[in-house]
């Protein structure tokens, strides 16, 4: 049977890979960071099924410290001269196109597909079908790209790497946030703030605790800048103990449309730099011409999916 | 009273945040701080965490597509996107935004997050074609009509970003909402997650693709107010 196992087997030869490379790398200064970095996942990945708990909170601290201590080097920009890059683009034309659309296509066939069992044999464990459809996709699709493009055979971990180098620690934060929440949870987080959210908001009506849920998740991800760490908060605090267990929502649709309010408050935020703040100095404009811009949508389209989750919650 | 403190890590986090602490920073002071405010030793604390770290894997199993992308940019991927983009022959400005919120939405829908973004797409390409469009009908625009136009070129982007990312499955927050409900106890399934993104979608391309269809309008009436 295949499952998560295996997919991380790939992730862990993956990460061990672009160690590897950042070793080698002899052009940058701070490539040590960077190596020890991807080390640490490719640990993680390979043998943290085998590691205690301990051993895993370790290996966490680790990664922040190594993170933290800003020993990780950025990325230079790319392999290929952007000259070359235009020229292959043109001989390439659309073909480039093919690889980025077999991954949601086999991804999506795989999810519905994977899970069914052929005679007694379930070929993909149950609640991992997804996770192992992408992986699926993503092979698939990497197999077409070098058939279509026959580059050299390091290009697919050289250029990953040189992306994994441009996003750089953040690609373990929506992992941490989600390990957060679990300390929050249980160090009583979510009780406090629901018995906050009882005493101080009528969440003893349905819609009362909908729009206090959405509304929340807008105004934490405001302040901090970052849906994904107000959701785990926040979903903890009213989203399961209010809306799941005492009204038996469905949690697909609170989920989905909780992180997409979340997203109503990261267009109106300075704190989400990277999407306000960064394009306003690129496009030489005032600081906050970009949210001031987006504030009439994100307004109106919170108050929307207030409606969009009571309605589909609970007048379905 | 004592129920309370764990909250103090919540402060700690937006604290950190707003202090421009390293997020991981922040992040692991704040699990010390709630653990530790709600009785957990910090050697119980790192476990937790190193526990709900291992557990929560699958979440950074997105990372799989990065050789794929950057062999495909390495091919010209990013340059081919533009070359299509640029194929767009539009008259207006909000028209041109309207249909680039169109495909931004669609192509994160796809998971090809690629396609667009701020540095790559926006500030070389979508702010420049609005920009012209607008010149070619309106003459020379005003400072606050290319304030307008360069801001909304940003707005378009992050709103089909944002909106329509969470329509493909296996993208990070999804994965992020199926773990962070699977801490809590409760199970659920990726694709129902992003089929539940799609109504929310729907809702903002049409909420913002009216602020864009305004948006000629808008410029008419800086150009006139300029003028006279």
């Amino acid at each position: 049977m295949i499952g998560l196992t295996q997919v991380y087997w790939l992730a862990g030869v993956m990460f061990a890979g672009f160690a590897m490379l950042s070793l080698r790398d002899g052009r940058r200064r701070r490539r040590g960071g960077n190596a020890l970095f991807w080390g640490l996942l490719a640990t993680s990945f390979l043998f943290g099924a085998e590691l205690s708990d301990l051993g895993n909170g370790v290996l966490v601290l680790a990664l922040v410290l190594v993170a933290g201590s800003g020993t990780m080097g950025r990325a230079e920009s790319g392999s290929a001269a952007p000259a070359e890059r235009e020229a292959r683009a043109k001989a390439r034309g659309d073909t480039l196109f093919i690889p980025t659309l077999v991954i949601p296509a086999v991804t999506i066939t795989g999810a519905l597909t994977l899970g069914i069992p052929v005679g007694r044999l379930h070929l993909v464990a149950a609640g991992q079908v997804t996770v192992v459809a992408l992986a699926l996709g993503i092979a698939v699709a990497l197999l077409v790209a070098l058939w279509l493009l026959k580059p050299p055979a390091l290009a697919p971990l050289e250029e990953g790497r040189r992306l994994a180098d441009t996003i750089g620690w953040a690609t373990v934060l929506p992992q941490m946030l989600a390990a957060l929440g679990a300390v929050f949870a249980l160090s009583g987080v979510g009780s406090a703030v629901g018995r906050i959210a009882t005493a101080w908001l009528p969440l003893g009506h349905h819609f009362a605790a909908v729009a206090a849920y959405c509304t929340g998740m807008a105004l934490l991800t405001t302040v901090m800048g970052n849906a994904f760490a107000a959701f785990p908060v926040m979903t903890a605090a009213i989203g399961v103990p209010v809306i799941i267990h005492r009204f038996g929502g469905d949690p697909a649709i609170v989920g989905a449309i909780g992180m997409l309010s979340g997203f109503c408050g990261t267009l109106a935020t300075p704190m989400a730099a990277n999407f306000n703040i960064v394009p306003a100095a690129l496009l030489e404009l005032p600081g906050n011409a970009v949210i001031r811009v987006q504030i009439p949508t994100a307004i109106p389209l919170l108050a929307c999916n207030v409606v969009l989750m009571y309605v589909l919650l609970f007048r379905l | 009273m004592t129920a309370m403190w764990p909250l103090l890590g919540v402060a700690v986090l937006v604290l950190g945040f707003a202090l421009r602490l390293h997020p991981l920073i922040a992040i692991l002071a704040a699990a010390l701080v709630s653990g530790i405010a709600g009785g957990m030793a910090p050697l119980q604390i790192l476990a937790a965490l190193g526990k709900a770290y291992n557990a929560s894997r699958y979440v950074s199993i997105v990372w799989l597509v990065l050789p794929v992308i950057g062999l495909l940019e390495r091919e010209g991927l990013q340059e081919r996107a533009r070359v299509l983009i640029a194929r767009l022959r539009v008259a207006t400005a909000g028209r041109l935004l309207l249909i680039y919120l169109a495909v931004r939405q669609i192509t994160m829908a796809l998971g090809l997050s690629s396609f667009g973004g701020h540095a790559q797409m926006v500030r070389p390409l979508i702010a420049p074609m609005a920009e012209g469009a607008a010149e070619a009908r309106l003459g020379a625009l005003s400072s606050a009509m290319r304030l307008l136009v360069r801001a909304h070129a940003a707005g378009a982007d992050n709103v089909g970003a944002f909106f329509g990312e969470d329509i493909f499955i296996a993208v990070g927050s999804v994965l992020l909402i199926k773990a962070s409900l699977a801490q809590s106890g409760v199970e659920v399934e990726a694709l129902r997650l992003s089929l539940w993104a799609l109504p929310t979608a729907l809702l903002a391309f049409a909420i913002h693709g009216v602020r864009l269809w305004r948006l000629d309008g808008t410029l008419e009436r800086l150009s006139a107010a300029s003028r006279s």
